[in-house]
């Protein structure tokens, strides 16, 4: 079919979490992709193009198309390769319950975890607080959903195992930077050892990076934050 | 088996708007519940223990939260009839997308035209045309955003359309002045029943902005 052969390019950068969920999608449907990097710290004028209204990461460009936004290009690369492993859940209300903790990872969790790590003061304490119940929730989440089997999405890897699971590497960076546990044997049971699953799968081990990897880059980040806000844009 | 629907829902939400508007496309009956949102019903608590928010759909007894998660589960569950998403992939991707920046945008910055004043109220005002003419562009000349019915895009937009006599007046702007298309949608939009049925009425929706302006000691 002309339109699973055309050529996949994924606009991204190794450090996204983000960008990371279209690699993972590509690869439970076997499609090769070309991967264009974006510097951190740098918009190219590619990207710019790419996504004019959002100015962000991951962009898909199948052949002449362009998709934005990570999970709505999850869905995409669903409905284009029908035919291999379903990422999305066949049945309307479950498909609906997974788009609901994506949402909940997107609005709160990330949001609390980026608080966490770069906040400072009563804002920090507030994400730290944040994140801890939001993983609560998503352990609960994940025994109703998963229903005794490995993953979210059941036996295989699904579009909520994507939506959360692409966070692991910087939770692990959270955990090493303020020696903590996030995800333990008592509090989040189910989680801790969905995370190894997922890490260890084949369609993920790849592209997830590693947690030293990614403290560099936050270090690299927190220069070109302090560096911004010294001397301000034109 | 019979379907039971009940919608938890708050008369001037743009949100709930969406899906009262998606059930009427659809030719679905439900009970309609209007939510105290100062004082939430059980129910309501109970169905969405996350958020605590409305609009929420509850299907047999099964909650469906968070208002474009709704439509888009009604379209699956009743895809006989009035579909609001085409079948191309690329051009569900694209309508999802718009409906995303419209969730991400319009929402806080229409607030902001009422709830802010001075340099803050002008930047809010710009910034909400500014979002009204992207979304101008992309209905270019096609009736609707759904081509030729009503698409997901156009059930999460014309919700805004009974707010617009708010933003206009204490923001003192002309959204028609600079959006002619916009306007045309909606004109469009508004002869339709499932449209014209589900949203209430402009000047209500005044009423009770000037009511939350007062409670938030801005009048």
């Amino acid at each position: 079919m002309a339109k699973s052969s055309e050529a996949v390019k994924v606009v991204g950068a190794w450090s996204s979490p983000f960008a990371m969920r279209p690699l993972i999608a590509l690869k439970i449907k076997s499609v090769e992709y070309e991967c264009l990097e974006e510097e951190i710290g740098c918009k190219s004028e590619f990207l710019l193009k790419s996504n004019p209204v959002h100015k962000k990461i991951p962009v898909l460009i199948h052949g002449d198309k362009l998709v934005c936004e990570s999970l709505i290009i999850v869905e995409y690369i669903d409905e284009v390769w029908s035919s291999a492993p379903s990422i999305l859940p066949s049945d309307p209300y479950d498909r609906a319950i997974a788009k609901f903790w994506a949402a909940f990872v997107d609005d709160k969790f990330f949001p609390s975890m980026k608080e966490s790590y770069i906040g400072v003061g009563e804002a920090k304490k507030a994400g730290l607080k944040q994140m801890v119940d939001g993983l609560a929730l998503l352990e609960d989440a994940y025994v109703k959903c998963s229903k005794g089997k490995p993953f979210f999405g059941g036996n295989q890897i699904g579009y909520l195992d994507i939506a959360l699971g692409c966070f692991l590497g910087w939770l692990r960076v959270i955990e090493k930077s303020f020696q903590m546990k996030l995800l333990d044997e008592a509090k989040t049971p189910g989680l801790l050892n969905w995370a190894e699953t997922f890490c260890a799968h084949p369609a993920v081990k790849d592209v997830m990076p590693q947690t030293d990897q990614l403290i560099e880059v936050s270090k690299l980040i927190s220069r070109l934050r302090a560096a911004s806000a010294s001397s301000p844009p034109k | 088996m019979a379907e039971e629907l009940i919608l938890l829902d708050f008369w001037p939400s743009m949100f709930g708007i969406r899906v009262r508007i998606a059930l009427a496309e659809k030719g679905l009956k439900y009970e309609y519940r209007d939510e105290d949102l100062s004082n939430k019903s059980p129910l309501l608590l109970q169905m969405n223990p996350v958020h605590k928010k409305i609009p929420v759909l509850v299907h047999n007894g099964k909650p469906v939260c968070e208002s474009a998660i709704i439509v888009e589960y009604i379209d699956e569950v009743w895809h006989d009839k009035s579909p609001l998403l085409p079948s191309d992939p690329y051009q569900r991707s694209q309508a999802r997308f718009w409906v995303d920046f419209i969730d991400k945008k319009l929402y806080d910055t229409g607030r902001r035209t009422w709830s802010t004043t001075g340099e803050e109220q002008e930047a809010a005002k710009k910034e909400f045309i500014e979002i009204l003419k992207v979304l101008e562009e992309q209905l270019g000349d096609k009736p609707f955003f759904g081509g030729e019915s009503l698409g997901i895009v156009d059930v999460s937009l014309i919700g805004y359309y009974c707010w617009f006599y708010s933003y206009e007046t204490l923001g003192n702007f002309s959204i028609g002045a600079e959006c002619p298309k916009i306007i045309g949608w909606v004109e469009r939009c508004s002869n339709k029943e499932s449209v014209s049925k589900s949203l209430p009425d402009s000047k209500k929706v005044f009423g009770f902005v000037q009511e939350l302006r007062k409670k938030y000691g801005l009048v």
